[in-house]
């Protein structure tokens, strides 16, 4: 099991509306956010571009947050998600300077918080809020380890690539081109 | 990349437009355990030797070592954002996170600088010299040199900043950590023959800080786009004017510079180019810490 997420960058409209689920399910407190849309302009008018992105922590397969965490808060769960420990986080912050995506925040508890994939609706057999409420559907999730899954079919037929390939982190969160 | 404009609707204060993530408590918390590393590395390698030394070797390094250590400790106690979980250190040994290395180093380097002050105290108020002075001031100097170096590593391991990605910070860390607590010991030592060889081998770790700069900046500037972008903070960009004028200027040449015409009898030279020092160390740590957290990989 190797939980995944697919956006579409054709069909996402930027409406944020996985940015308010996201923040009613989990009670995200004012001011913070764990997922974000992000407008990237590119080019020189009038030759412009503008990109829509969805944006949470990616769950990296090789994630820095892990490996710079001095407790163990931070750790990979059973399902290959990137997950904090709250009762092992002494909110230092090394998680928060290692992460190349600037996924976290430190909550008003003090400790590090990021998106989970949602696990504990994964638990209850539930798609991840933002996946649920997304309006134009530009957003799968899913099974990698499973071939027949609709994450590994739309990756295996539709170009694609993840955010910052180069900093090696092997993320889990895709964009379909 | 050309005309690249990022707007974002859901950021969290602190990481956007420009990542917070830590403030003066961990600036001094470097400037402090660098101090202490020098000072463990100077007062280790003066106790190996048998003999008199100088009240700034044989008393002040080893006295203040244990000092500076737990204000450093408390700045960076202040840092942490779940203070009640600090413990938590001390319940892992995770060997990829160099922060944890570093909670381990200091709960050994506060036993040893402890007990080089119990040895100074016994060799100039009893008289007596104890047979284990030699392997603790061993310990010192080898734990020394560990304290210098890990904070540089720490930096250097957080790979998502890339100004801080270069193997030189530790060495460098280290030398400036030596050269601002041999400045702090000749602000305390009298006895001028003492002052003398302090003195040299101040500008000589001065001079080696120099050059270990200058790398640092040569292999960023040399490196992918983004570490040319870092170096850039400080050859052009925000930290420049601080770099230059703080670290460079009136924490390295001012003192040195001093320090020769004092000698050639054209200056007199007190309490400053010590104090400048010191002020330089410390501001190295800020522009570094600082910059650092500005320096990204540009997400396209």
């Amino acid at each position: 099991m190797r939980y995944a997420m697919a956006i579409d960058l054709r069909t996402c409209m930027g409406c944020a509306a996985c940015v308010v689920a996201c923040k009613v399910t989990h009670r995200v407190e004012e001011r913070f956010s764990r997922c974000r849309i992000r407008e990237s302009l590119r080019g020189e008018f009038p030759t412009l571009q503008l990109t829509l992105y969805s944006e949470r922590c990616n769950h990296c397969a090789e994630a820095p947050c892990v490996t710079n965490c001095p407790t163990g808060a931070s750790h990979y769960a059973d399902v290959g998600i990137v997950a904090v420990k709250e009762s092992r986080c002494t909110g230092c912050k090394a998680c928060l300077a290692a992460c190349p995506y600037d996924a976290r925040f430190i909550n008003g508890r003090g400790v590090a918080e990021k998106c989970t994939f949602c696990l504990d609706r994964l638990r209850r057999g539930e798609e991840p809020a933002c996946v649920a409420t997304c309006p134009s559907r530009a957003m799968i999730f899913g099974d990698l380890d499973d071939p027949a899954s609709e994450i590994s079919r739309t990756l295996a037929a539709r170009p694609h690539r993840v955010l910052l390939a180069e900093a090696g982190t092997r993320p889990h969160v895709f964009y379909l081109e | 990349m050309n005309g690249l404009e990022v707007n974002i609707v859901g950021a969290n204060p602190g990481l956007w437009p420009v990542p917070q993530i830590w403030g003066w408590e961990i600036a001094l918390y470097l400037f402090l355990g660098g101090l202490t590393a020098g000072l463990m590395v100077a007062s280790g390698a003066a106790f190996r030797r048998s003999g008199d030394l100088p009240r700034s070797l044989g008393w002040w390094a080893p006295l203040l070592a244990p000092v500076v250590l737990g204000a450093g400790m408390l700045a960076l106690f202040f840092d942490l954002e779940n203070k009640l979980n600090v413990w938590r250190f001390y319940t892992a040994l995770r060997l990829s996170s160099p922060m944890s290395w570093g909670a381990w180093i200091l709960l050994l380097v506060a036993p040893a600088t402890l007990a080089m002050a119990v040895v100074a105290v016994q060799e100039r108020l009893v008289g007596a010299s104890p047979a284990w002075r030699r392997r603790i001031a061993g310990a010192n100097l080898g734990l020394g040199i560990a304290l210098g170096i890990y904070t540089g590593i720490l930096l250097g391991a957080l790979g998502a900043r890339p100004l801080w990605n270069s193997s030189m910070l530790g060495p460098l860390f280290l030398a400036s950590g030596v050269s601002s607590a041999l400045a702090l010991l000749l602000l305390l030592e009298r006895d001028a023959g003492a002052r003398h060889s302090l003195n040299a081998v101040e500008k000589k770790v001065v001079g080696l800080e120099a050059g270990m700069l200058a790398l640092l900046l040569i292999g960023l500037a040399t490196g992918s786009a983004a570490h040319r972008a870092a170096a850039k903070l400080l050859l052009g960009g925000e930290f420049t004017g601080l770099f230059w004028a703080g670290v460079v200027f009136a924490g390295m040449l001012v003192p040195v510079g001093l320090d020769v015409l004092s000698r050639k009898g054209r200056a007199q030279v007190s309490f400053w180019p010590s104090l400048l020092v010191l002020a330089g160390a410390f501001t190295l740590r800020a522009v570094i810490l600082f910059a650092g957290q500005v320096s990204r990989w540009e997400v396209l």
